[in-house]
């Protein structure tokens, strides 16, 4: 998996939600079946990420996704396992380095996370916390991930969390790598500089808010990229997200994907599907619609690294999603992939991979040895 | 005023109404206010446009704003004329008691701290006189709330205002609203032009900061 200039895959939010078109709804037990074999079937058809949301509240299911993930891990061989997003804020910052580290050990390094402070208001107080202080909690939480995945030993005291003395966390990150890491927000410049200070990645989830929206905060990203000092902004590393909907003729898209729009949590009932295709990056219709659309992406934020789309969502059912895959995977993908690398200005990095992180650790150490 | 005589100092008034009518009388007094303060800034010597924001033209979008939580493109423009203003003139209907709902739910997509310290003048139309009220039970401490500076003087026009001239005495609708005017000018005359907003994406302090801040 190395030397990939750009990845591209699905990411799930894991909402239960009524088929309008059924009335039928799946159970819980249903829907994380479901979210198994999409994940595989993403690999199938020749996608590079499958990443998974957490929630702790209905009717969402993935409230624990690496064990969602560590399955799929064992189900899969190249496939790159990562999170959209998880919770920094009210998670045990402890927690997320022992639970990503092991699932590093159990993927073979087929693991990222792209982190979120999570916007649902009772979920702070449900973990003890107060939605208030989620820029700080996000912040000093992160500052000590960072450490607890590279340093051996850590002692270290902070204001959310009980102190640590003579603390390792085990398992050590595989080959003393720690999982790449995305930062993700939808309008917080705080968020953008923390990506920018740690030289870590930035994912914008480019669903909700009009392209130009997150164009200010990408830009923010890479110049701030460039004054920790970390590369040109060119050298940031940036995933988006976006949404599509394909059928080989784009009328068939739009009436068949149009009452899954209307009722869709989040934005059903309110814009048109018109309105909304319009003022966002969601596309539906063909795959040449959708191509010509998320190959725009990079004048908009400059060449990136990882495309994310959301296809399983709004009670959509299994049959649907599959199909959707093969139209990504086999008609979508591999023009995006040829498009992209066309005018890629060599500068520009290359999608993370465990296995260019850890050949850019050997070279450094090698480096550093031999100035000694 | 320069030594020409020509006006300085322009500054920019947003009209904000919420009538449901065309034409309506929450726009006639919106546009009587308008007219009251830019005649009042006239006599200063300052020069003032005036934008309208008609909330009725944007219906749908704040349905769908509130919604989706980002405005469509007009939207986004009305939004800015009007936290990018130098004053704020603000009517709206009175509805059981209230603001009407579709006002409420424009003012709710505001930004926190968009109208800080912004002159604000409220007006509201009604059937009767007896929902005057409303200007100081409803609208006042909403924009209160949004630590605008709220003018003393308030108008309410009934229906039955419209039909009463000047012979009706200080306290007739004509009066309230050059007064009104009068209020919002002084205060406006007393302030700097409003600086454009600055880009709200720039982060008040180095990540070192945010980072200290914690121990």
């Amino acid at each position: 998996m190395t030397g990939q200039q750009m990845q591209f895959g699905i990411f799930s939010v894991g909402d239960v939600t009524e088929d309008p078109t059924t009335g039928r709804t799946p159970t819980d037990a249903q829907r994380l079946q479901d979210i198994l074999t999409i994940a595989q079937h993403a690999e199938e058809v020749g996608l590079d990420v499958f990443a998974l949301g957490e929630h702790h509240n209905p009717p969402f299911v993935p409230s624990s996704p690496t064990t969602v993930l560590g399955y799929i891990a064992g189900r899969t061989e190249r496939i790159l396992l990562s999170t959209a997003t998880t919770l920094i804020t009210t998670n045990d910052p402890v927690k997320i380095a022992e639970d990503y580290a092991t699932l590093q050990h159990v993927a073979g390094g087929r693991v990222d996370l792209v982190l979120g402070r999570g916007n649902t208001g009772p979920v702070y107080p449900w973990f003890g916390q107060d939605i208030r202080q989620g820029i700080p909690l996000a912040v000093e939480h992160y500052a000590l991930l960072h450490r607890l995945w590279r340093q051996e030993v850590v002692d270290w005291e902070g204001r959310f969390r009980t102190p640590l003395q003579g603390f390792t966390t085990t398992p050590r990150p595989l080959d003393g790598v720690p999982p790449f890491v995305w930062h993700g927000s939808i309008r917080s410049p705080e968020i953008a500089e923390q990506a920018a200070y740690y030289g870590d990645g930035f994912f914008a989830n480019n669903i909700f808010w009009p392209a130009e929206h997150y164009q200010r905060l990408i830009g923010y990203y890479r110049q701030r990229f460039e004054h920790y000092g970390h590369g040109t902004p060119a050298q940031a590393t940036v995933g988006l997200g976006g949404q599509a909907f394909v059928r080989p003729r784009s009328q068939d898209a739009v009436d068949e994907f149009r009452p899954y729009f209307d009722h869709a949590p989040v934005y059903g009932h309110g814009p048109s599907l018109e309105e909304f295709t319009a003022q966002t990056p969601l596309t539906v219709g063909s795959p040449q619609q959708v191509v010509d659309r998320y190959a725009g992406m990079r004048d908009l934020f400059g060449d990136y690294q990882r495309q994310l789309f959301l296809v399983d969502h709004a009670g959509l059912p299994l049959k649907t999603v599959l199909e959707q895959l093969d139209l990504l995977g086999g008609e979508i993908v591999p023009v995006l992939r040829r498009e992209l690398a066309v005018g890629r200005p060599a500068e520009v990095p290359d999608a993370p991979t465990h296995a260019a992180r850890v050949a850019a650790l050997a070279a450094q150490q090698e480096s550093e040895a031999a100035t000694v | 005023m320069t030594n020409d005589g020509r006006m300085t100092a322009n500054r920019r008034i947003a009209v904000l109404s919420a009538g449901l009518g065309t034409p309506s009388s929450t726009r006639l007094l919106a546009d009587r206010l308008a007219a009251a303060t830019v005649a009042a800034l006239a006599d200063r010597g300052i020069a003032a446009e005036v934008e309208h924001v008609e909330v009725r033209e944007h219906a749908q979008a704040v349905v769908s704003a509130t919604l989706t939580r980002f405005p469509g493109p007009d939207l986004e423009r009305a939004i800015a004329s009007i936290t990018g203003a130098d004053a704020l003139i603000a009517v709206t209907p009175t509805f059981n008691a209230s603001y009407s709902g579709l006002f409420k739910s424009f003012v709710d997509l505001l930004e926190p701290g968009s109208l800080d310290d912004v002159p604000v003048l409220i007006g509201a139309t009604g059937g009767s006189e007896r929902h005057s009220l409303v200007l100081d039970h409803a609208l006042r401490p909403l924009f209160a709330y949004l630590h605008a500076v709220v003018l003393p003087t308030g108008v309410y026009a009934a229906s039955g205002d419209w039909g009463s001239g000047d012979a009706a005495g200080a306290g007739a609708l004509p009066g309230r609203i050059d007064r009104a005017g009068r209020e919002l000018a002084a205060l406006l005359a007393g302030r700097q032009a409003r600086p454009v907003l600055e880009d709200a994406l720039a982060v008040d302090a180095d990540f070192e900061d945010l980072l200290r801040s914690l121990d």
